[in-house]
């Protein structure tokens, strides 16, 4: 079953619309990436997909669900969103305490929350920040707060947006374990990202977004192969992929390995 | 002359057993561009309130050592006059847009305002600064509704603003897309003509290595690595101290391994550009003289 977004457009009060007619469709499993500037229209995208907006035109439908005829709580069950900026989302006095937060008003048995919560904290890394407050906790890490946070509600589709954001080598190579484990459970895993080295890596299926349309869909190669998308998206190819260009070998090179093998 | 001078620096947050800084000395000069790289919770973040007056003016906690700015004591600086000479843009814009201004214009004034500035000049300046940083369309918006990326340039401008010697930018464009990135870069660099001293803690280490005059790499409360941006990010070990190297000195770095080396580990893209030419150039040479 898919998350389909059907002509979808959302216009945020005063008259600004985010996404005009906006149709893409996401399988149950896939893990997608969607890029593009400031302002292009992803997080709304991202929202009307958990029902935070419902469409002011089209439809958007959750395994065959409209969300217009459902509640934000309800569909979020089935579609989590990790929001972009963790103070929107945070507001228990610990990192337990938070992540145990929708188990608990889910009213699930003990043994069902401390499973859950064992489970989002390994994904995460949390296990040392269990007892502190999620504010004293730096930034980045507060991030992972709120990824488990949605990840203790067990949802089918996750949306991640942002994570990248401000972390360091250690964070990013967290979150690449964490999306090879979900992806392992057959969880549907859709990310907000400006930092391409890592969609290159790990992005089968990029949506560029600009606009607030959709403007390529397609492999991160296919995308990053394709100067006018690029440009229009704002996007930046992975440095080594710029290099290999510059070079004259191609726009298909995106990897360390490949250029060092197209060198003599 | 050093500006801010930091002697034996050690650092503990109220309630906190560790030192979130831990025996720092470093000789920060003046007019020049330092970028500040390493693992989160290593002491970035901590060091930029250090060198701002946070610590120990605004947290409380033990600070031991010695920490001069401009020849005097941090702990003997006003802070109202520290803030005039340090402007410091916040990690989290978020957290850093003030919440009690109904306009994008108000909020870049709101520093000046505070310095006392005349009217006129207030708002030639605050016009001037939303022109630079390309958020004149967003004069009249409110700022608390504004996307992350918006908020991020309109956090910025409200700095650049005061016009300060000294600026302590805690990563400015961890949520702007890469053309907006490039942008910040551009007009912080614009800033270096003018003398000023920067510190920047940012993890886009392309960037860095593209823009700063020396880099420092934090670890565990210290300063594990630090000089010249080339030196530093050229080294293979890298990554054992927690940070990534730029994308082309890993690519430099395999190329060694490959057996193809080049005759130096480049950090730019241009610098690649140019020694891998050099590389193929020589190779061809040899094949010829072979032939």
């Amino acid at each position: 079953m898919p998350i389909e977004l059907k002509s979808a457009s959302f216009a945020y009060p005063g008259g600004f619309m985010a996404n005009k007619d906006l149709s893409l469709t996401i399988l149950a499993g896939e893990r997608l990436a969607i890029v593009g500037q400031n302002g292009a229209g992803k997080t709304t995208a991202v929202k009307m997909m958990n029902g935070l907006h419902k469409p002011v035109e089209g439809d958007v439908l959750v395994d065959g669900q409209n969300t217009r005829e459902h509640t934000t709580a309800q569909i979020a069950r089935t579609v989590g969103y990790v929001f972009q900026n963790p103070d929107d989302q945070i507001f228990n006095q610990t990192v337990r305490a938070e992540i145990e937060y929708m188990p608990r008003y889910f009213k699930l048995p003990p043994a069902e929350i401390g499973r859950r919560v064992e489970r989002a904290v390994g994904l995460t890394g949390l296990e040392g920040y269990l007892k502190k407050n999620p504010f004293d906790i730096p930034y980045p890490i507060r991030k992972f707060v709120t990824i488990a946070a949605v990840l203790a509600t067990e949802p089918k589709y996750v949306i991640f947006d942002e994570p990248t954001a401000g972390q360091d080598r250690r964070g990013t190579l967290l979150l690449e374990s964490m999306m090879e484990q979900l992806q392992r459970e057959g969880i549907t895993v859709i990310t907000i990202t400006h930092d391409m080295e890592f969609v290159a890596r790990n992005f089968n299926r990029v949506v560029a977004m600009a606009h607030g349309n959709i403007l390529a869909d397609g492999t991160a190669r296919s995308i990053f192969s394709n100067a006018a998308v690029v440009a229009e998206a704002r996007l930046r190819k992975p440095q080594i992929g710029e290099l290999a260009g510059r070079l004259g070998l191609g726009e298909d090179i995106l990897f360390c390995n490949e250029l060092v093998a197209a060198l003599d | 002359m050093a500006l801010i001078e930091l002697e034996h620096v050690t650092y503990r947050y109220p309630f906190s057993k560790t030192p979130a800084l831990n025996d720092l000395s470093f000789l920060f000069e003046k007019g020049v561009f330092y970028g500040v790289v390493g693992e989160n919770g290593g002491g970035k973040t901590s060091l930029c309130n250090l060198l701002r007056g946070l610590i120990p003016h605004f947290y409380q906690g033990t600070l031991e050592g010695r920490v001069t700015i401009d020849g005097t004591d941090v702990r003997e600086w006003d802070t109202g006059k520290l803030s005039a000479k340090i402007g410091y843009v916040f990690q989290n814009p978020f957290t850093q847009i003030s919440g009690i201004k109904a306009t994008v214009f108000e909020e870049v004034a709101m520093g000046l305002e505070n310095l006392g500035w005349p009217k006129k000049e207030m708002a030639e300046r605050t016009l001037q600064i939303c022109r630079l940083l390309g958020i004149e369309q967003l004069l009249e918006k409110n700022p608390n509704e504004l996307s992350g990326g918006q908020r991020q340039r309109v956090a910025f401008a409200s700095i650049l603003a005061m016009d300060a010697e000294i600026l302590v930018i805690d990563e400015p464009t961890s949520q702007l897309d890469p053309q907006g990135t490039q942008d910040v870069f551009e007009i912080i660099q614009g800033l270096r003509g003018s003398g000023k001293t920067i510190l920047l803690v940012e993890h886009k280490v392309d960037l860095i290595a593209e823009y700063c005059d020396k880099v420092l790499v934090m670890q565990n409360g210290q300063i594990v690595r630090s000089g010249p941006t080339a030196k530093v990010l050229s080294a293979a070990d890298l990554a054992e101290v927690g940070a990534m190297p730029p994308q082309v000195a890993a690519f430099g770095h395999a190329m060694s391994e490959a057996g193809k080396p080049l005759a130096q580990i480049p950090i730019t893209l241009a610098d690649a550009e140019a020694q891998v030419k050099r590389r193929q150039e020589e190779v061809q040479r040899c094949n010829a003289n072979r032939a």
